[in-house]
């Protein structure tokens, strides 16, 4: 069963080859035999899962079903969860029950499916390693010496070591496409504004937006095709009519437009990864897409850009944990200052410390003008570059990422660390939809391509990548011994 | 762009975080390292280009000014360290 498609596990659900409950328990098993090894789970939550399959089956027999009904999904520990533990990977939150749920997680729910449980995280989404969680790192399924790529650690671990077919993970700068990429996996970043975010926890507001962590592209679309669309509790969400993603898949890719940036591609990118990546716009040349060279002469400054807003964005979000409403508290303050230094001093790991201080430093008055809105004019340059090129082609193609994933034993760089973005950056820039998708391998390890698309135009994304995956077999590629 | 431990310990105090004293060199040091690394945006010529806040530059959608959320004090209270008569206890400002 763990080595269906969500798409494969629908359709067996429909055709009563297994039930929700035998497929639940398979996978419960399954975490339970291997997930002490990967950490890729916070919380597992046995008894809701198992109650919500039994729901499914009920439903499945009084004929109310949905293309989601009974099928087993993961969660990142960011999107509040209503009377679970929602940890945001940080000791901040390690005892906060969410009180509500995410609108992504209701849809989901609403839908029939079923939840697992929570899956591991870096702190806050701050870093992209798969290291910071304050429960432990989260293992690469692939190499256990290597990071496994985040923020959304666990989310990919789960799915490409088979404990469930699919995940829900938010996306601030790559920190979905990032670990789909080093996992072999697909990974689909919403345009801003497609997916409320409402009970999405914030790091850096003008940039976060919710996906999925799939196999394939027809399993991110089934996915979307649910989550997406209006909701008035998110004032940036979008009342553009959702496309219907599924429909759209098998469109041949006979003239579409496919841009290249050579500059991405330069002696900074592996040269095997950048191989790699050219070999699958070659792909799909042969499908019928037209190569394009375009110009994104901006690109280069997507990582100075990102550190300066976003961590601007993320100290002011992070204010909130103030040690008063919610969350950690230090024990026996000894006055107010005592309470908020303690609190957040004993309770926010280094790297969320670092990006907090980091991103007052760019917001005081004497760098805010060279520095914070410096960089919001760059930003867009970067995204009038994008615009352009869109006026050429359909579609964008880079590296994901260009480098493989680290040793887990090397000492961390955490600007080298976090500037392995810059290519996933320029959609979260620009409000863009993004997706990674595995294109090949290095030494064994997958390496990922990252097509982006205009604004809302994800069926686009989807079709060009679910028709490279009928003609290609990277996606079915697993890691030994899962 | 060199920060030095003052200015970190300058940034402690705006951002409320407790910081151990033998830690502030290692922080000035990584936050120097990120500030060098953002340096090159300064070089970059924007020619009177707009500061662009958010990726979605549409006018903000208004609703009707009514009542549209419930009171949930109670709940949300429930998980706070410490609350009393629908407060939030901290310690004493004012003696």
């Amino acid at each position: 069963m763990h080595q269906q498609t969500l798409a494969q596990q629908s359709q067996a659900l429909a055709k009563g080859d297994y039930s929700a409950r035998e497929l639940t328990s398979h996978y419960l098993q399954r975490i339970e035999q291997f997930d002490s090894q990967l950490n890729s789970f916070i919380a597992v939550t046995t008894e809701q899962a198992l109650a919500q399959a039994d729901a499914a089956d009920a439903a499945r027999k009084s004929g109310t079903v949905t293309s989601l009904t009974g099928v087993p999904l993961a969660h990142q520990d960011v999107f509040c969860s209503q009377g679970t533990r929602t940890s945001c990977g940080s000791k901040m939150l390690d005892n906060f029950i969410a009180p509500y749920n995410a609108h992504l997680l209701e849809q989901l729910q609403l839908a029939g499916s079923v939840s697992l449980g929570k899956t591991n995280m870096d702190e806050f989404a701050m870093t992209a390693t798969g290291q910071s969680s304050f429960y432990g790192p989260t293992s690469n399924p692939w190499d256990a010496l290597r990071i496994s790529g985040g923020a959304a650690s666990g989310s990919a671990v789960a799915v490409a070591a088979g404990l469930v077919a699919a995940s829900t993970a938010c996306d601030t700068f790559g920190d979905l496409r990032l670990p789909a990429a080093h996992n072999g996996l697909t990974g689909l970043k919403a345009s801003y504004g497609r997916i409320s975010r409402f009970g999405m926890t914030a790091n850096a507001s003008s940039f976060d937006q919710a996906g999925f962590i799939t196999r394939t592209a027809e399993d991110a679309a089934l996915l979307l095709q649910v989550a997406a669309g209006f909701d008035t509790r998110d004032s940036t969400c979008s009342q553009d009519t959702v496309a219907d993603y599924n429909s759209s898949l098998n469109q041949p890719l006979s003239g579409l437009r496919i841009g290249i940036a050579r500059c991405l591609f330069d002696a900074s990118v592996d040269s095997r990864i950048a191989d790699l990546v050219l070999a699958s716009a070659g792909q799909l040349q042969q499908l019928g897409a037209i190569l394009i060279d375009i110009e994104l002469p901006h690109s280069a400054q997507s990582m100075a850009c990102a550190s300066i807003i976003g961590s601007g964005e993320a100290s002011t979000n992070m204010s909130r944990f103030d040690g008063v409403r919610f969350g950690y508290r230090c024990a026996d303050p000894a006055d107010l200052d005592d309470l908020y230094q303690r609190s957040r001093g004993e309770a926010f790991g280094p790297a969320v410390q670092q990006r907090i201080m980091l991103g007052t430093h760019f917001l005081s008055a004497n760098q805010y003008e060279d520095y914070y809105v410096q960089a919001q004019r760059v930003r867009r340059l970067i995204k009038q570059d994008l615009t352009s090129a869109f006026g050429q082609v359909d579609l964008i193609l880079t590296p994901v990422t260009a480098a493989l994933p680290r040793t887990a034993s090397k000492t961390a760089d955490p600007v080298s660390d976090w500037s392995c973005q810059r290519y996933t950056a320029l959609a979260n820039l620009a409000g863009l939809p993004a997706l990674s998708m595995p294109c090949g391998q290095v030494d064994g390890l997958p390496v990922g391509t990252q097509l982006l698309a205009p604004w809302l135009q994800e069926a686009r994304l989807l079709n060009a990548a679910h028709q490279y995956q009928q003609a290609t077999d990277w996606h079915h590629s697993r890691p030994n011994g899962f | 762009m060199a920060l030095t431990s003052s200015d970190v310990q300058t940034l402690a105090h705006l951002t409320q975080i407790r910081l151990e004293p033998d830690s502030l060199n290692d922080l000035a040091c990584t936050l120097s390292q990120f500030a060098d690394a953002a340096e090159s945006i300064r070089e970059i010529a924007t020619n009177g280009s707009e500061p662009l806040i958010s990726p979605l530059e549409i006018t903000q959608r208004l609703r009707a000014d009514t009542v549209s959320e419930e009171n949930l004090r109670e709940l949300y209270q429930s998980i706070a360290p410490a609350t009393e008569d629908g407060l939030y206890l901290v310690p004493k400002v004012l003696d």
